[in-house]
């Protein structure tokens, strides 16, 4: 019994909310998604703070500190980096076990539901604050029935601070 | 671990969440969004309690449950235990915590005293949750007199 418990089994009892809530996955999917993305800017400052880690120079760097830092930081896993690809704005987190989903099966009326969407938005949300717009979405889920659950990450492009209007 | 920080984002932004479908809810909208939180963090108490080793629940007393709650409890969940405790052994017990993690991120103040309530429902929850496992029926309810402490008053139902 511990924290971790306390986080897995309220993000549970959350999920099963927002399905009563929302009348299709669809909705609870992006609700998800909204919350992980409010989460994850605030997230952000409690992980710079505890982490000591510098400016990330390029996304293999960001991948590293997402996967061996973040993730072990926080939900207590190591996700491995994979599928690189050429141009190298893209890769794949691979999560062997989801911490979040330990207890949980999917009823058979939500096949559609991404049940640990709040990742995706935390992810996003964190790194729009260092600067870097991404997507991160869910192409496997071990919940589905998929060996493993699989998070690709996109970098879309830098953030740059908004400079006042007339000047250059 | 940095868990419990994540535990308490969550919290936080299903707070915000839950009143974010009505901004305005009024008496009436308030109620029910309380009473949401309160079912969620119900949900979760049972879970918890479902959880703990049955070694740790052999208790011979009522009274040895609500002091469980106070301190392995609180100490696995917030890291601290209750701090005080308080019952007119006749089923009404008032555990007081004079610094409840989940209202420190509250500015400490009174201004702030009408908010309270929407980050107590949840914990509220979390202690009826737990007693129901262990057998026991209640109605908990929580006050705030100063920022960041609280009590909660649990009230045992008889069957």
């Amino acid at each position: 019994m511990g924290s971790q418990w306390l986080f897995t089994l309220t993000y549970g009892a959350l999920v099963t909310q927002l399905c009563k809530d929302y009348e299709n996955d669809e909705d609870v999917n992006k609700q998800l998604d909204k919350m992980g993305y409010n989460i994850g800017v605030r997230l952000i400052e409690d992980f710079l703070a505890r982490s000591n880690v510098g400016r990330c120079h390029d996304f293999r760097e960001t991948a590293d500190v997402i996967a061996k830092v973040a993730f072990k930081m926080y939900l207590g896993i190591t996700p491995s980096i994979t599928n690189w690809s050429p141009a190298g704005d893209e890769f794949s987190l691979i999560l062997e076990n989801n911490p979040l989903v330990d207890f949980v099966e999917l009823p058979d009326n939500h096949s559609s539901l991404i049940y640990s969407n709040l990742l995706c938005g935390v992810l996003r949300g964190a790194l729009e604050m260092v600067q870097m717009a991404v997507e991160a979405k869910f192409v496997q889920d071990t919940l589905k029935g998929d060996g493993v659950t699989e998070i690709r990450m996109r970098f879309i492009r830098r953030i740059e601070d908004n400079l006042p209007a007339g000047e250059e | 671990m940095a868990d419990a920080v994540l535990f308490e984002f969550l919290h936080t932004e299903m707070v915000a969440e839950l009143w974010a479908h009505d901004p305005d809810p009024g008496p009436g909208g308030q109620n029910m969004n309380l009473s949401v939180l309160e079912s969620v963090g119900f949900r979760v108490g049972q879970a918890l309690g479902e959880r703990l080793p049955r070694e740790m629940l052999a208790f011979r007393e009522e009274l040895d449950v609500l002091k469980f709650l106070c301190k392995d409890l609180w100490l696995a969940i917030f890291q601290k235990q209750m701090d005080s405790l308080r019952t007119n052994h006749q089923g009404t017990y008032v555990l007081q915590d004079n610094s409840f993690p989940l209202l420190l991120p509250m500015a400490a103040g009174l201004q702030y005293l009408e908010e309270a309530p929407k980050f107590l429902a949840f914990t509220c929850g979390l202690l009826r949750g737990a007693l129901c496992t262990l057998g026991i029926e209640s109605v908990v309810t929580a006050s705030v007199a100063a920022l960041p402490g609280c009590k909660f008053q649990v009230v045992i139902q008889n069957s």
